[in-house]
C-alpha cells in the first residue's frame, strides 16, 4: 500500500463499524475522514464536544466567528441538530449517550489502555475532551497507523501517561483489525498485503489470532 | 440588575492578579472587545480559567485570536485549561517557567465550575481514574461508591467571569449564538462578578423568556460590544 493511501484505507474500514443513527464523536485528523466512507444508507449524527449535536462541516453556511468544531475549525449544525453548552455536552459523553468515539493514539496496549495526550517534556497539548470521551462512549475505536517511524505503537504496556485505563474496544490500522477481549488483544482481520507474522512483528503486544480470522475490507 | 458600562470600565474592574474565567472555545465565544482592552492595558499576573488559550490566528484574519493576546503579552501567570495545543506560546512560557499551567479534563473542568456556581461540594467523575490527573491538586480523593471508583474533583470559582453573548437585553439576559455558549453558561454562575460583552444589545422581550440561556440575575455588568 502506498503511504498516501493508508489513512483512507483505515477510515474506510472504521466506517463499517458505524450503524445508521449512531451518535459518533470523531477525533481530529484521520477520524474526520470516516464519514466520507459511509455507505449511502448509513447516516450518523456527529457530536462535537464543544457543543454541537449533528455537525455538518460540509455546509455552505459557515460562520466561524460563531460556530466551530472541537478542533476550532469552521462547521455548522445540521437541520435537526442542536447547540448545547459544555456541561450538557460532557453529560452526554460521560452518560453513555454517545455510541462510538474514534480517535488516534500515541500508544495503546494489549490491556486496552490508551495514551494519546502528552509526551512529557516534549509535547503537552492537554487532554481536552479525550479522557471523558474514552471513559463515557459506548464503543472506543482507535484508528491509527500501525507503527510510528518503524517503532511499535501497540505495546504490551503503555509507557506514556495514560488517557484512560482499559478503555479501548477496537484498534484499526493499515495492517489489521484488533479487538480487546478478555483473553487478550485479538487479531480479527488482516490486510492480505501482510502476513500474520509480519503483523505480529510490527506489534510489541502479543496478538491472539482469532479462530475465524478474516481478510480486511 | 445588570449595569451597562463601557469596555474600558469593564477592563478597569479587573485588577492585576485577579482570577478570571473566560468563556470561549479556541477563541470562539471569547469576549473579544474586553480582551482587546485588557491586552492594551496590560493587566498582569492573571489566573485564567478557560477551556484553552485560543489560537494564533482567528477566522476574522486577526493575529493572536481572543485569549491568545493575553498569552502573547505574558499577562497570564497561571492558566487552568483543558487543551493548549493550538497556541504554541503557552508551551514556550510553560517551559521557561513564566506561566504555570494546570490541565484538567474538559468534562471535569466544566462540572467543577458548575459545582462552584451551584453550591455543590464537589464532583464525582470516573474521568481521569488511574491517570496522572488523579494526583493533581484539584482532585480531593478517590471515592468508592457502590463498588465503582470516582475522582472527587473540587469545585472551582473565580473573582470574575467574562463571557460574550450574541444578544443581551436591558435586564442582562443572554442568548448565545452557535457554539459560543460552551463554558460561558456555567462560568456565569461561578464568579463573584460577571461581565458580559454583547454583540447586540436588545430591548427586554426580544429574547423570549424560554430562550434566555443565562439569566440577567447572574450578570453584574454588560458591555455593548458593537453593532446594536
Amino acid at each position: 500500500m502506498e503511504k498516501h493511501e493508508i489513512k483512507g484505507f483505515i477510515a474506510a474500514r472504521v466506517a463499517k463499524e458505524l450503524k445508521d443513527g449512531d451518535v459518533v464523536n470523531l477525533g481530529i485528523g484521520l477520524p474526520t475522514m470516516i464519514p466520507n466512507y459511509l455507505p449511502e444508507d448509513v447516516s450518523v449524527i456527529l457530536q462535537s464536544e464543544n457543543g454541537i449535536i449533528g455537525t455538518n462541516p460540509n455546509s455552505d453556511d459557515l460562520n466561524p466567528m460563531y460556530v466551530v468544531d472541537a478542533g476550532g475549525q469552521p462547521t455548522a449544525a445540521n437541520i435537526g441538530g442542536s447547540f448545547i453548552d459544555s456541561s450538557v455536552s460532557f453529560g452526554l459523553i460521560r452518560g453513555g449517550h454517545v455510541d462510538c468515539t474514534i480517535l488516534g493514539a500515541l500508544e495503546v496496549d494489549q490491556e486496552g489502555n490508551l495514551a494519546n495526550w502528552i509526551i512529557p517534556g516534549k509535547k503537552v497539548p492537554g487532554m481536552g475532551g479525550a479522557m471523558d470521551l474514552v471513559v463515557g462512549a459506548k464503543k472506543v475505536i482507535v484508528a491509527m497507523e500501525h507503527t510510528a517511524r518503524g517503532n511499535a505503537k501497540i505495546l504490551k504496556k503503555c509507557r506514556l501517561p495514560l488517557t484512560a485505563l482499559q478503555c479501548i474496544d477496537m484498534i484499526v490500522t493499515e495492517m489489521g483489525v484488533m479487538e480487546v477481549r478478555e483473553e487478550g488483544l485479538t487479531l480479527t482481520e488482516y490486510n492480505p498485503e501482510f502476513t500474520v507474522e509480519q503483523i505480529q512483528e510490527a506489534t510489541e503486544a502479543v496478538l491472539i489470532i482469532a479462530p475465524d480470522l478474516k481478510k480486511m475490507i | 440588575m445588570a449595569k451597562f458600562i463601557t469596555v474600558e470600565q469593564a477592563a478597569d474592574l479587573i485588577p492585576d492578579g485577579a482570577v478570571v474565567m473566560f468563556g470561549g472555545f479556541m477563541g470562539c465565544g471569547n469576549a473579544h472587545k474586553i480582551i482587546e482592552v485588557l491586552a492594551q492595558k496590560g493587566t498582569k499576573d492573571l489566573t485564567v480559567i478557560s477551556n484553552d488559550a485560543a489560537m494564533m490566528n482567528g477566522p476574522d484574519g486577526s493575529e493572536f485570536y481572543g485569549l491568545a493576546k493575553l498569552v502573547h503579552n505574558k499577562q497570564i501567570k497561571k492558566l487552568i485549561a483543558t487543551h493548549v495545543g493550538l497556541n504554541p506560546e503557552v508551551a514556550e512560557q510553560m517551559n521557561n517557567g513564566t506561566m504555570e499551567v494546570t490541565l484538567i479534563p474538559q468534562g471535569s473542568l466544566v462540572e467543577m465550575i458548575r459545582a462552584g456556581g451551584a453550591g455543590l461540594g464537589g464532583v464525582l467523575t470516573p474521568t481521569g481514574l488511574g491517570t496522572i490527573v488523579q494526583d493533581a491538586d484539584h482532585v480531593h480523593s478517590v471515592v468508592e461508591i457502590d463498588g465503582r471508583k470516582y475522582l472527587l474533583e473540587r469545585p472551582l470559582r473565580a473573582d470574575f467571569a467574562v463571557v460574550c453573548g450574541y444578544k443581551i437585553d436591558r435586564a442582562g439576559n443572554i442568548w448565545y449564538k452557535g457554539t459560543t455558549r460552551n463554558f460561558s453558561q456555567m462560568m456565569a454562575t461561578a464568579a463573584d462578578i460577571v461581565i458580559a460583552e454583547a454583540d447586540h444589545v436588545v430591548e427586554c422581550g426580544e429574547i423570549e423568556p424560554e430562550n434566555v440561556v443565562t439569566s440577567g440575575i447572574l450578570v453584574d455588568y454588560v458591555v455593548n460590544g458593537g453593532e446594536s
